[in-house]
């Protein structure tokens, strides 16, 4: 079996179209959630959602082929750009059959989808583009950026709503570490931020209606919560045998060293009572890593703002962690930008890189009064905390009833 | 004058097709010529062409077979086609 390694990251989110500038914010606590400036809400219930602001793909890749990506492989390419020059890799200088990918996306080429169906609801068959098909399916990130680096190893996309980034970054870890792949370009991306799509969340009454107060609108595991906030951003990683990345000499953020994918059986869009999915997802991911519940010290929660989400989750963990509980340091990263869903996996265990290598937790905005299944949780909030973290896991839970677990060590040879 | 006038139509023809070909192709409008062909000079693909011929339709207000639309390669093949197609 392989060690697995980080070593490049890259990502796109509503408080800045790098990892630098993403992270900067995050530490001061700048929310990313804001008035949609998209589109016009004014029929829309909801008004509010974490947008990725000024982004022109055009100007850092060819314009011809930016009009052919829909804007989910855009921001994809964006961050996989950024991830690729982290980790000083020349792919060039690799065997490319041994270099997979594999990204995560929810929903896929939403606004693509959006624009063709209006022109055949008002021109007919005839006007739809042949690009629709191409531009909408989820799987373009991962194909598009194989095409655009010339990769041939494993290549497909991982698609289980808001859990799809991490379990792409899972699938990504196995794949090397049983040996199908010396590298894997991994992460998740989502553009879910349209007209359509916002009325369909809305309906559900799944999102926030805070309009009046964007920033305060996410806040996981506050008893004020009422709903997540749509949100759109990418994150990739670059996944490395160990070996190999030793022998290029590459830099390395952390090992990962385990993966833990449940399922719910229970409902379509409902968590498990009592997060029972998610506790067995912790779990796992833990018994894979082969180290001690008492060896975590740091979770980055799924944390969405939802009623039921929120309440569940904090029930799994007390109950997998028993009395080690109290020595977990938690956040949430949704609190800071919304739930990017296909992508919120893969910006979380880049949150997840960051703090460990910094020592640093960001804080969970607008937690003000904690729910009482919180009590005994010890969450960042009120600004980031120092904190020392040697082993953590990150959740992600998505609809459907699909869990996934992702545990990270800090690298020791 | 009647040729005059033919002549005008047509050059006002081309500049409306060359438009599209740069907007869909991205391509320099220099490069643009009677001609220049859409897969070998001006690096559209078999869905590139697909959208092309739609972009026509919709500015000149016609259809387009496929049938036709197959051999419709060159830039000058197409003004022609569109030029007969729009004679008043």
């Amino acid at each position: 079996m392989n060690r697995v390694v980080v070593t490049g990251i890259g990502a796109i989110t509503p408080v800045g179209n790098d990892i630098k500038t993403t992270w900067d914010n995050f530490l001061k606590g700048k929310s990313g959630v804001d008035t949609i400036k998209g589109f016009d809400t004014s029929r829309h219930t909801v008004k509010i959602a974490g947008e990725v602001k000024d982004f022109e793909p055009e100007k850092k890749f060819d314009p011809k082929i930016i009009k052919k990506l829909d804007r989910c492989v855009q921001l994809c390419l964006w961050a996989t750009s950024e991830a690729v020059a982290d980790a000083q890799i020349d792919f060039d200088q690799c065997d490319k059959t041994q270099i997979g990918v594999i990204i995560g996306s929810g929903i896929g080429g939403l606004h693509t989808w959006e624009r063709e169906y209006s022109k055949f609801i008002e021109k007919g068959p005839a006007r739809v583009s042949p690009f629709l098909i191409p531009m909408m399916i989820p799987d373009m990130t991962s194909g598009y950026v194989a095409i655009h680096w010339g990769l041939k190893g494993p290549n497909y996309t991982t698609i289980s709503a808001c859990a799809s980034g991490a379990h792409a970054i899972g699938d990504a870890f196995r794949a090397i570490k049983y040996g199908d792949a010396n590298v894997v370009v991994t992460g998740g991306s989502e553009a879910p931020v349209t007209p359509f799509a916002l009325a369909g969340f809305s309906n559900m009454r799944a999102l926030s209606r805070r309009n009046d107060e964007p920033q305060k609108a996410s806040r996981p595991f506050d008893v004020d919560r009422d709903g997540f906030i749509m949100a759109e951003g990418a994150a990739t990683l670059i996944l490395e045998d160990l070996e190999f990345a030793k022998k290029r000499g590459a830099k390395i953020y952390a090992e990962i060293v385990g993966f833990g994918a449940t399922g719910d059986g229970y409902h379509i869009t409902a968590p498990a009572p009592e997060g029972e999915g998610a506790r067995r997802s912790m779990e796992r991911a833990i018994k894979e890593a082969g180290c001690r519940k008492d060896e975590i010290n740091y979770v980055n929660t799924h944390g969405t703002s939802t009623e039921l989400n929120d309440k569940f989750e904090a029930v799994a963990i007390k109950k997998l962690f028993g009395d080690h509980t109290k020595k977990l340091v938690l956040n949430a990263t949704k609190s800071m930008i919304g739930h990017t869903l296909g992508a919120a996996g893969a910006i979380e265990a880049v949150v997840v890189l960051l703090s460990m290598r910094d020592g640093i937790v960001h804080t969970s905005l607008n937690l003000e009064n904690p729910l009482p299944e919180c009590n005994g949780l010890d969450f960042v909030a009120g600004g980031p905390r120092k904190v020392i973290i040697d082993c953590a896991i990150s959740n992600s839970l998505g609809f459907g009833g699909h869990n996934a677990t992702l545990c990270f060590k800090r690298f020791s040879d | 004058m009647k040729q005059k006038k033919k002549g005008e139509k047509k050059m006002a023809l081309f500049d409306d097709v060359r438009d599209i070909i740069v907007e869909q192709l991205h391509v320099p409008p220099e490069k643009v010529s009677l001609e220049a062909k859409f897969i070998e000079d001006l690096g559209a693909d078999s869905l590139d062409t697909v959208e092309l011929i739609m972009a026509f339709e919709e500015k000149f207000n016609l259809q387009i077979s496929e049938e036709e639309a197959q051999k419709l390669d060159t830039v000058g093949k197409a003004v022609a086609y569109l030029e007969d197609k729009t004679k008043a």
